[in-house]
């Protein structure tokens, strides 16, 4: 696992500071990270310091001393430095998972959910703190992520972040997930419409074609209603969507059926993506409802991915392994899990298709299919 | 991490929208399919297969939600029920509606030129055409051309066919030559894109115009009724060499402007019908990639003639069904080829898109999606209307080139005595029908063999035809997967 926080003692932090670290003086930066002796001819360009050193008292500015560990900082990262101390990453200079969660807030409450949503209004401090982040990221970022909870809770701040994004990083893919249930306004899908944001795509989960055990699983009454509608009125916007199911005992059944309704009803979609079950957050607590074994559901999986395949719909298998998987869908299987929560178990290390597996969320080491095996070379 | 383990979970039942086993009913109608199952079809063309009473007991409202979990679902999922007296999601269902109507939106595309009326084949099914060299008499004039593109120009459709049939078009190269020109320098100023198609024997092709097919980008259309027996018994010619000079013409094409733009269509007539299987192995092995098993045309066989035109259909069915089982197995056998009537039908049921087929929509084709200029200026609403022309019936003449304005044509009194009969949602017969989705409204087909554009339903040919094709198409694909996926690479055009 990758490390995305740190923590040290603060002085003179009033408000949280947002800015590029560096431990090379002479670079760019708004944040200087102090190893050994501190250069403090240079300090005056900095706003802020962090250093694993106990040198609270002889320096005049914002700082965080006494910081356990700041190796997994790299220079140019970006980062939050909160008046308590802790130090949050919030943009990973060498990553491609990048990502901005907008508030842990959510109007639904997903049995599975691997982040389960907070009731509590951090909205102002996260728009605060990207709103100083957004400039600080590399033009030349690749993509970005935006997520929660439910990012449009954010309501016109959320709009604002994303004309934001679309003026400083024009270059970079944003992939935002959402339920899309705030889109059967037809204001809110006006709204996004006219942004006119051709790098930005919803990733929209629809968990059957059937409202109720849809709204089962999302545990949010009307929420599948809400959804299909803000679907069609996202799409009437013009407004890039991807489909995402994530695979369970609940969504298996239906599955077939769920893939002939996205086709009849939702032939726009850009990508649909099938998602296995991540053992986190709410996911261990409802076990019992949720867990199949992937190697039980290849039949129901492989008929609704090449129904959609088959009209030219783009599919993805995210989080599952080669090993469980039919080999006819391996050309749809990507390495999809972010590095900093990817893992494999120590029998993958005699595995020949290794290279091209996506492996393990670190949280299903504990609860996997029972069928990994490594697969040798064929001669 | 204690809040978020205690957060209570809501069971499935909180999440219905209705508590007791009431329910309304959405459009839908029903059919017989097979001793054993039925289908359920609502206004979108979505289907249900379903065991046999099962829409007794959805109308009469026996079906619930805890007896019937997986049915009940899949009937609110697909919309044939509704909890609600006006379901949510009814602006999706609009939606799909004119989604599959929208190749109305942009009204006649297809333009249809009968350039000359002249032919050196005397095909016994052909009623119209002459073997003659007077030119004065049966090709269409210069002012007559100049009158009928700039009706073509006037429709709002930003993409035209322009269509040069005959007699044998190639005859009048020099015409659709000047046509052409005409056409592409108008389309310029009016911002229209336009595809060419000569319908040809190929016959009379040369060099010269293959060279300038590849030059204008011209598809070409030809007609190959079989292996070389039926072809040329269908297809008679002086000397007997129908289908040598179509195979080596197909042939060359495919060299000089590629597969995919020369096409072969089959008329089948009588002798046809007692070869199902040597037609469609003639073209496997012509190297097509499909195959259009066109109904017989009536307009040759004797009007109000009940029981002739149902025997007749009753062996085109034979015929249709072993051609499309011979088919299927060519395309188990891992050869790719499909037939189109079958596409055009299944298009409609298994996608959401419109299928504009000339001659099974509703509203009908014609006008819609056609018209048709005869050699001798006079303006018809379908290809059918001018050979019932040719027997002297002017019922389908909508105008005359160089005398009737758009307006006239279009719009005319005419037209809109036509219209009045080309829904199928609004025929007897048609209105209350489970496949009406699927099908169209032939008015000029209705009148040719049943004397009026209305048609008697229970003994009308085209009736009959369909019904049974649409009932075997369902019967297929409900009993074997593997058909199923066939049908479904035929729409996508994957092996």
């Amino acid at each position: 696992m990758i490390q995305l926080k740190t923590k040290g003692r603060p002085y003179n932090i009033i408000g949280p500071i947002v800015g590029r670290v560096t431990r090379d003086p002479d670079v760019e930066a708004e944040i200087l990270l102090v190893e050994r002796d501190s250069p403090f001819s240079s300090l005056p360009r900095f706003k802020s310091i962090i250093t694993p050193l106990d040198i609270g008292n002889q320096i005049d500015k914002p700082s965080v001393c006494n910081v356990q560990n700041i190796d997994h900082l790299c220079n140019g990262d970006i980062v939050v430095v909160n008046t308590d101390g802790i130090i949050n990453t919030l943009y990973r200079i060498n990553s491609h998972h990048n990502f901005l969660l907008l508030t842990e807030r959510c109007n639904s409450n997903c049995l599975m959910c691997s982040q389960p949503p907070k009731d509590r209004d951090d909205i102002p401090y996260f728009y605060d703190i990207y709103t100083q982040l957004i400039p600080l990221i590399p033009k030349t970022c690749s993509e970005l992520g935006i997520t929660g909870g439910e990012p449009t809770l954010l309501g016109r701040k959320f709009f604002q972040l994303l004309q934001q994004l679309s003026f400083n990083l024009p270059e970079t893919e944003i992939h935002c997930l959402t339920n899309g249930r705030a889109f059967a306004s037809s204001n809110m899908a006006n709204n996004l419409g006219r942004l006119s944001y051709s790098r930005l795509m919803l990733g929209i989960p629809v968990y059957s074609d059937y409202y109720q055990l849809h709204d089962y699983v999302v545990q949010a009454k009307g929420a599948f209603d809400q959804t299909i509608q803000g679907l069609y009125n996202l799409a009437k916007n013009k407004v890039r969507i991807e489909i995402r199911i994530v695979l369970h005992k609940l969504t298996i059944p239906r599955l077939p059926k769920l893939a002939k309704f996205i086709y009849k009803n939702l032939p726009f979609v850009e990508h649909v993506a099938f998602m296995a079950l991540e053992y986190q957050g709410y996911t261990p607590h409802n076990i019992d409802k949720l867990w199949i074994d992937p190697v039980d559901y290849s039949k129901e999986l492989s008929e609704a991915m090449h129904y959609l395949s088959d009209y030219d719909i783009n599919v993805s298998l995210y989080n599952s392994q080669l090993c469980t998987t039919p080999q006819d869908l391996w050309q749809f299987s990507r390495k999809s899990i972010s590095d900093w929560k990817n893992s494999y178990l120590a029998e993958c290390n005699k595995c020949s298709v290794l290279e091209d597996c996506g492996g393990l969320f670190q949280s299903n080491m504990m609860k996997h299919s029972d069928h990994i095996k490594a697969l040798l070379q064929k001669s | 991490m204690k809040e978020r383990l205690t957060r209570k979970f809501l069971p499935p039942d909180i999440f219905k929208k209705s508590a007791g086993d009431t329910y309304y009913l959405l459009p839908f109608k029903f059919h017989r399919i097979t001793s054993k199952k039925e289908v359920l079809i609502n206004e979108v063309g979505d289907f249900l297969i379903v065991p046999v009473g099962t829409s007794a007991l959805i109308i009469e409202r026996k079906i619930n939600r805890e007896d019937h979990e997986e049915l009940y679902a899949d009937l609110i999922a697909n919309f044939f029920i509704s909890e609600q007296p006006i379901p949510a999601l009814a602006e999706v269902l609009a939606t799909r509606y004119r989604t599959k109507k929208s190749f109305l939106d942009y009204f006649t595309s297809l333009h249809i030129f009968v350039i000359t009326l002249r032919c050196e084949h005397t095909c016994h099914y052909c009623q119209v055409s002459r073997v003659t060299a007077d030119k004065s008499l049966y090709d269409m004039s210069k002012e007559h051309i100049d009158a009928g593109i700039q009706i073509m120009m006037q429709s709002p459709n930003p993409h035209l066919t322009m269509e040069f049939q005959g007699g044998e078009a190639l005859l009048a190269f020099e015409n659709i030559v000047y046509a052409v020109k005409r056409v592409q320098q108008e389309a310029l100023i009016r911002d229209k894109t336009v595809t060419f198609v000569i319908c040809t024997n190929l016959a009379p092709l040369t060099e010269d115009m293959l060279v300038y097919f590849k030059q204008n980008n011209i598809l070409i259309s030809t007609s190959l009724d079989g292996p070389e027996s039926i072809h040329n018994k269908n297809r008679h010619k002086p000397f007997d060499n129908s289908y040598q000079l179509t195979i080596d013409g197909i042939n060359k094409c495919r060299k000089e402007l590629g597969e995919e733009n020369i096409s072969a269509l089959l008329t089948t007539s009588t002798l046809s019908l007692q070869y199902p299987n040597e037609i469609v192995d003639e073209y496997v092995n012509q190297g097509f990639r499909n195959i259009f098993l066109r109904p017989i045309s009536p307009y040759g066989f004797a009007k109000h003639n009940e029981k002739k035109n149902g025997y007749e259909t009753a062996q085109f069915l034979d015929f249709y069904k072993k051609a499309l089982n011979r088919i299927l197995q060519h395309n188990l056998n891992g050869y790719f080829i499909r037939e189109d009537y079958a596409c055009i039908i299944l298009k409609k049921m298994i996608t959401p898109f419109p299928v504009g087929y000339v001659d099974l929509q509703s509203p009908a084709g014609l006008i819609n999606s056609v018209i048709v200029f005869n050699y001798d200026g006079k303006i018809y609403a379908s290809d059918e209307s001018r050979m019932l022309a040719e027997m002297n019936d002017f019922t389908f003449q909508l105008g005359t080139l160089g005398y009737s304005t758009y307006k006239d044509v279009f719009y005319g009194t005419k037209s809109i005595e036509i219209s009045e009969v080309f829904l199928n949602e609004a025929l007897p017969g048609c209105a209350d029908c489970a496949f009406q989705a699927y099908c169209g409204a032939d008015p000029v087909f209705n009148y040719a063999t049943q004397g009026d554009m209305w048609g008697h339903r229970p003994t009308s040919s085209f009736c009959q035809r369909n019904m049974e094709i649409i009932r075997y198409l369902i019967e297929l694909m409900d009993s074997d997967k593997k058909i199923e996926k066939i049908f479904r690479n035929w729409i996508t055009g994957k092996n």
